[in-house]
Formats: C-alpha cells, sequence, structure tokens
C-alpha cells in the first residue's frame, strides 16, 4: 500500500491529510458548544475597556502575563478562584498567555487600584523594586482606539449576540452614545489619576491609552 | 548512480532564498539577543520608545525567526532538493519557474508588511498568528504558490516514486495550510459595523474554544515547520553529503505515519490544568509520550545511516553539525515528552524552562540543520569550494557552547520559579512574593543572553564564510558528488 502512495502523489496527499485531520475533529468539535456558554454573572466588556483590552494586545502584555488561574492551592492563595471556562465566553481572543514573566492578571482588579496601575505603568521600579517590566509610557500620549473597539463591539452583537444591549448588560447604542458614555467611564478613572495632562486631556473628550488599559485591568475580577 | 551530468537544475530561486534565510536570521537572531538581555536588564527597553519594549520584540523575534529564517531556509532547500529528488530541473517549466519567483517576491513583500505590523503594534496577539487579515490573505496567496510548485515539479517529474523528503514536504504544506485556515478564522468588524480601523478583526472563537484551536494550530505549526520540514532536510542532506542510503525504509515509513498520526494529538499539553475537558488534557498528555517513537525513529535512522562510518564524523563539519541536529532533535523530544506529564508541567508550565525547551529544538535541531544544509548547497549553487573548515569548526564549537548555555540556564531558572511559586512557610502561606522569584532569576538572564549572543556570533561567521564562498572560494569544475570540499 505504501509503496504504491508513493507512486500517486495526489492520493499521498490526501492520506496525509485524513491521518492529521483527525485529531483536531475528535479534540476539538465535541466540546465547542459546551465551552462558549458564560457563566451567570459573566459580562461582555464595555467599549472603554474593549479598548483597553485592544491596548493590552497591542503591547503584547500577554507575551508576559497570564490569565489563567490553575487550580492549585500556591495559585489560588496568590491570584484568587481557579479559572472556570464560561468565565472566558466573551473573551475573543483569548489572553491566557503562555509566560509568566510577570504575576497572573486574570483578577487584578480585585486587588490593584487605578493609582497603582498608574504610577506603575509610568514607572514599574517605583511601585515594585527589582521588576524588570518596562516603563509604558507611551499609553499616556497614545490616543485609545474607542471607535475600533465599538466596531469590535457592534460585530461580536451582529455575528456572535454577545448579549450587548441587553437587560443588565453593557449598553452599545449608537456610535455617539457609546462614544459619550466612554468618555464619562474614563472622566471617573481619570478623577483617580494625578497626572494633569491626562485629566486635561479626558476633560478635552479624547482618552489616553492608559485609561483605557486601567478600566481593562480594574474590569479582570 | 544517476550521472549528475545528465540534467542541468535551474537554482536561481534556491539562491533567492539562500539570501532571505541569512538576512532574516541575522534580524531574527539579533532581535532574540536583544530581548534576553532585556529580561537582565530592563533599561534596555527605553531604547527605541514604543516601538523597543520587549512586548513589540518578541513577536518580531518569534515570528521573524519561524517565518523569516526558518521558511526562507525550508524554501531553500525545495528548490534544491525538489528537482533532484524528482529528477526534473525547473529550467524545463517557464511556468513553474514564474511561480516560483512570485513565490519569492510576494514573500518578500509580506516579510515587509509583517515588520512593519508588529512594530506598529497591529496584532491579534495569538502566538505565531499575530498578522490580521489583510496579512493572512497574502501569506494564504503565498502557500498556494508554494503549493503550485510542490505539485506542479511533481507532476512533470521523471522519477515516479516520491522519495522520503518529498512526504515531508507535502506533510509540511498541507499540515500548515490545514492549521493556520482554521486558526485565523476571523470576522473584519470595519465591514460589519462601518466604523474602526478597517484591518482590524476579531476571532470567530471565544474563550477556551480559541484557546483550543491556537494551541492546536500552535503547537503543531511549529511542529510541520520546525519537525516536519527539517526532517524533510536530513533525509536528503546527511545521506548525501555521507554518500550512505538511508538505514532503514522501513523505520522511516514508521516515523513517517506515526509523526502525522501522533502529532495533532499533542496540542493539548499547551492547556494542562486549564479550563480545556479534562479528557482533551490527558490524550494531550498521553499522545506526547507516544511522540517519542516517531520523533526518535527519524533521528535513530539518521545516526544509523552513519553505522561503520563514524570517522566521517569526525573529519566532516558538516556531519558533524547534522549529527548534532539529530542529537538535539532526539534530547528535545524527549524533554518535551517529559514537561508533558502533567505533574511535571504543573511545575514547568508559565516558567522559563519552556523558552528553553524550545531553543534547545530550535537553536540546536533546527539552526543547526538549515546551516548544514546550506553549506551543502552553496559549493553547487555557486561552484566554488567552501572558504573556511577552521571557521566552520570555530562557529560549530561557539554555536554549541551558545546552546548548552542557553537551555542549562532556563532549566535553572524554570525550576527555581516554579518551585517559588509553590513554596510554603510552616504555616502554610506562600513563602515568597512574586517579585522575589524574579529578582532571583538575573543571573540565569544574564548567561542566557550570553548563550543567545554567541549563537549570533557563530551565525554572522556562517554568513561570512558563505559570502567568502560565493565571492572568493576556488572556482569548481565539476559538482560535488558527496562529500562537501572545503579550503
Amino acid at each position: 500500500m505504501f509503496n504504491w502512495l508513493e507512486k500517486n502523489p495526489f492520493f499521498f496527499a490526501v492520506a496525509i491529510f485524513i491521518v492529521i485531520a483527525f485529531a483536531g475533529v475528535i479534540e476539538i468539535i465535541p466540546d465547542f458548544a459546551k465551552q462558549s456558554r458564560p457563566v451567570v454573572g459573566t459580562k461582555p466588556y464595555t467599549v472603554l475597556e474593549l479598548a483597553g483590552r485592544h491596548v493590552y494586545i497591542k503591547d503584547s502584555c500577554n507575551a508576559c502575563h497570564s490569565q489563567l488561574i490553575r487550580p492549585f492551592k500556591a495559585e489560588t492563595d496568590r491570584y484568587g478562584s481557579y479559572s472556570l471556562s464560561g468565565e472566558y465566553a466573551y473573551d475573543r481572543p483569548f489572553l491566557w498567555g503562555s509566560k509568566r514573566t510577570g504575576p497572573d492578571l486574570l483578577r487584578v482588579g480585585n486587588y490593584r487600584t487605578t493609582d497603582w496601575h498608574e504610577n506603575h505603568m509610568w514607572e514599574p521600579q517605583s511601585v515594585v523594586p527589582g521588576s524588570i517590566m518596562p516603563a509604558y509610557k507611551h499609553m499616556f500620549t497614545n490616543e485609545a482606539k474607542v471607535e475600533t473597539a465599538y466596531a469590535e463591539a457592534v460585530t461580536v452583537k451582529k455575528v456572535f449576540k454577545t448579549p450587548y444591549d441587553a437587560p443588565g448588560m453593557p449598553k452599545l447604542g449608537t456610535w455617539e452614545e457609546a462614544k459619550k458614555a466612554a468618555l464619562e467611564e474614563a472622566k471617573l478613572i481619570a478623577a483617580d489619576m494625578k497626572n494633569e495632562k491626562i485629566k486635561q486631556a479626558v476633560a478635552n473628550g479624547t482618552i489616553p491609552e492608559v485609561v483605557a488599559i486601567i478600566a481593562y485591568m480594574n474590569s479582570l475580577k | 548512480m544517476q550521472s549528475e551530468n545528465a540534467l542541468k537544475y535551474d537554482y536561481t530561486i534556491a539562491r533567492y532564498f539562500m539570501y532571505s534565510t541569512l538576512v532574516l536570521g541575522i534580524v531574527g537572531m539579533l532581535i532574540g539577543t536583544i530581548i534576553a538581555f532585556q529580561m537582565a536588564f530592563p533599561a534596555l527597553n527605553n531604547l527605541a520608545g514604543e516601538y523597543g519594549t520587549f512586548g513589540r520584540l518578541r513577536p518580531l523575534h518569534t515570528d521573524g525567526i519561524i517565518y523569516g529564517f526558518m521558511l526562507s531556509g525550508i524554501w531553500c532547500t525545495w528548490y534544491y532538493v525538489g528537482q533532484r529528488v524528482l529528477k526534473v530541473s525547473m529550467a524545463e517549466s517557464k511556468f513553474l519557474m514564474t511561480i516560483g519567483k512570485i513565490h519569492f517576491w510576494l514573500y518578500l513583500v509580506g516579510v515587509a508588511v509583517v515588520i512593519v505590523t508588529l512594530f506598529m503594534g497591529i496584532t491579534t496577539s495569538k502566538e505565531y498568528a499575530e498578522f490580521e487579515w489583510p496579512i493572512d490573505i497574502v501569506i494564504v496567496i503565498i502557500w498556494v504558490l508554494w503549493g503550485i510548485s510542490i505539485f506542479g515539479l511533481i507532476g512533470i517529474r521523471r522519477e515516479k516514486s516520491l522519495y522520503i523528503s518529498i512526504w515531508y514536504y507535502i506533510a509540511a504544506f498541507i499540515g500548515v495550510a490545514m492549521l493556520y485556515l482554521f486558526n485565523n478564522m476571523a470576522v473584519p468588524t470595519y465591514f460589519v459595523s462601518g466604523y474602526g480601523d478597517w484591518w482590524h478583526s476579531v476571532s470567530m472563537y471565544s474563550g477556551t474554544n480559541d484557546a483550543m484551536v491556537q494551541w492546536w494550530f500552535g503547537h503543531n505549526a511549529v511542529a510541520f515547520l520546525f519537525t516536519v520540514a527539517i526532517v524533510a532536510m536530513s533525509y536528503y542532506f546527511l545521506p548525501k553529503e555521507a554518500g550512505r542510503p538511508i538505514y532503514s525504509y522501513k523505520l522511516s515509513l514508521l516515523s513517517f505515519w506515526g509523526l502525522m498520526f501522533v502529532y495533532l494529538w499533542a496540542g493539548g499539553h499547551h492547556l494542562l490544568y486549564s479550563t480545556v475537558p479534562d479528557w482533551m488534557q490527558t490524550m494531550g498528555s498521553v499522545f506526547s509520550i507516544v511522540l517519542i517513537v516517531p520523533s526518535w525513529g527519524s533521528a535513530v535512522n539518521m545516526l544509523l545511516t552513519m553505522k561503520g562510518e563514524w570517522n566521517q564524523v569526525q573529519e566532516n563539519s558538516l556531519i558533524k553539525f547534522m549529527i548534532l541536529a539529530s542529537t538535539f532533535y532526539m534530547f528535545s523530544t524527549l524533554e518535551g515528552s517529559i514537561q508533558s506529564v502533567k505533574s511535571v508541567n504543573a511545575l514547568a508550565h508559565f516558567t522559563d524552562w519552556i523558552p528553553g525547551h524550545v531553543h534547545d529544538g530550535t537553536l540546536g535541531w533546527v539552526g543547526f540543520m538549515i546551516m548544514a544544509a546550506i553549506f551543502h548547497m552553496v559549493p553547487r549553487l555557486f561552484k566554488r569550494e567552501l572558504y573556511s573548515k577552521k571557521l566552520m569548526e570555530t562557529q560549530l564549537w561557539m554555536q554549541t557552547v551558545g546552546v548548552v548555555l542557553y537551555f542549562t540556564s532556563m532549566w535553572v531558572a524554570g525550576i527555581t520559579q516554579g518551585m517559588m511559586w509553590r513554596a510554603s512557610d510552616q504555616y502554610g502561606n506562600l513563602a515568597y512574593s512574586f517579585i522575589d522569584t524574579v529578582t532571583v532569576l538575573h543571573p540565569y538572564y544574564t548567561i542566557r543572553g550570553v548563550g543567545g549572543l554567541l549563537y549570533l556570533i557563530g551565525f554572522f561567521m556562517f554568513c561570512y564564510n558563505v559570502y567568502k564562498t560565493i565571492t572568493s572560494g576556488r572556482v569548481l569544475d565539476k559538482e560535488p558528488q558527496f562529500a562537501t570540499p572545503v579550503a
């Protein structure tokens, strides 16, 4: 049989495809529906939080920080209760990471505050002596892409039925409404920050990246 | 034995891809060395504003090496080996020549766009699949062009029976195509909503599903490039260089079909103790251990091909590179299986032991094999003798020391970190705060950086050797049949 296959490239290629596709079909398909069911109380991200999530992705925070707490005592003691599949139901993409150069962030909103993040992003060593994290000063000047975040929220609502605008869930509305809501949310965060330029920017209607990423960090619980 | 003069092979495309292998190798390894030192000396993050931070550079390093250096190397060897084992010249088909040229130039365009966008921070965050949808489309076209080249050349072949290397090239092509397509399924947000950046997209899968698909891809895309395509090289270049037939056809059959069947299951070992179903984690773990059989099958086949000819390992630096590569392959696959055991993974996951494992495979196995392949090809592509054996030997030992420093320091770092994370005092409280587990790693990060630097210097020696061969090596009047001549 193998001799025959080796003289018939088409069937050889088909044979390879069947043999390698096998595992994917068996492993991935059966649990698909069950996995994407949200845990009760899980909400999709607000537009500002989503914009912050994009900043997190833009600077590849996930290269050094995980968002997955494994069911070991050492991990639950350090980071909080272990991960449940449904908690990630609205995470597109998932951000579990594969390396913990820095600590896990899945529940960082439970134990860090806005002003801590502000100091930390500006100069990590000022709050964590010995930290090897780079400073992210550019987040204080770059503007967050709220419109792209809104576009994503609208897309997942339309295509994947993510429950935006449902009772008790974050509101989207029109772009103008969403923009206003994001700015209101940003103002609350800026009120807890000490950087005058940030306060000024938000008062003038723009949202720096750092405000968005802090909104995202605070939402991780 | 087929007369070498019967056919005049056309190596134009192979030469193109050889140049890109060298250039992108330098780029990828240089960035790798920089980010290694950034972990030891964080001030190095501030050299280029937001564009020089670890987060921006890390995907540039991984993708630069995987899709730059390695993929170029794979294609360089394909456009060389393909013709030779199928006994057909690229010059016989104008169509395939054109496809080959478009393949190369479009690939260069793709590389340029990837470099710019990753520096800008345009990424999907998925490891080794960071590119947004417009780039994905270009990548699919590039991949299809390679497919046309493979099956086109096979279509006009004279040698009816496909040699082992061709099996592996076909498998690499199909495997990566399938994985890449499914993993990158995304919805462009601008076209649905009419707002925001046009290049932005959102993953079709969410949460745990996304993780499953990503690591089904992540593990196997790496597998089908770093293992499958590199095995393709070793099945051609080692026997050719040594002038020995492959030790066992049956062993190569077992290894090939075994690898095809087993590899895809093993992706689950990236998600042990996560929220993916338990049975899947167990399957991932079990099949990762079974994976030893086909992996070692290929490696043992390589080593036994040298049976009774071990004097060549001493005399021929190229054979030395390839035997070392096969040995690192055995070592790295064994290490991977060990790390997939659930209790070991509980300690090793998220630590530096993982990049350590990756690098003994990539530096020791993939890097050495690609460089050996190029050393073998250059005299045949340019009809010149290799420039310097002494330089080759220095490079070999320097890089070997580099690899050893890399993985030993990362073993110690990873296990130290894992043990400290879980350590508790007599009352059951955590013994260390997180930052303690970071600062303790400084010496190991420094050693790793030095290891990487040695490898990089070795790579510069390699490039210099190739450059001097092309420009001033002794001209050969006929193509060497087996052992590559070196001054």
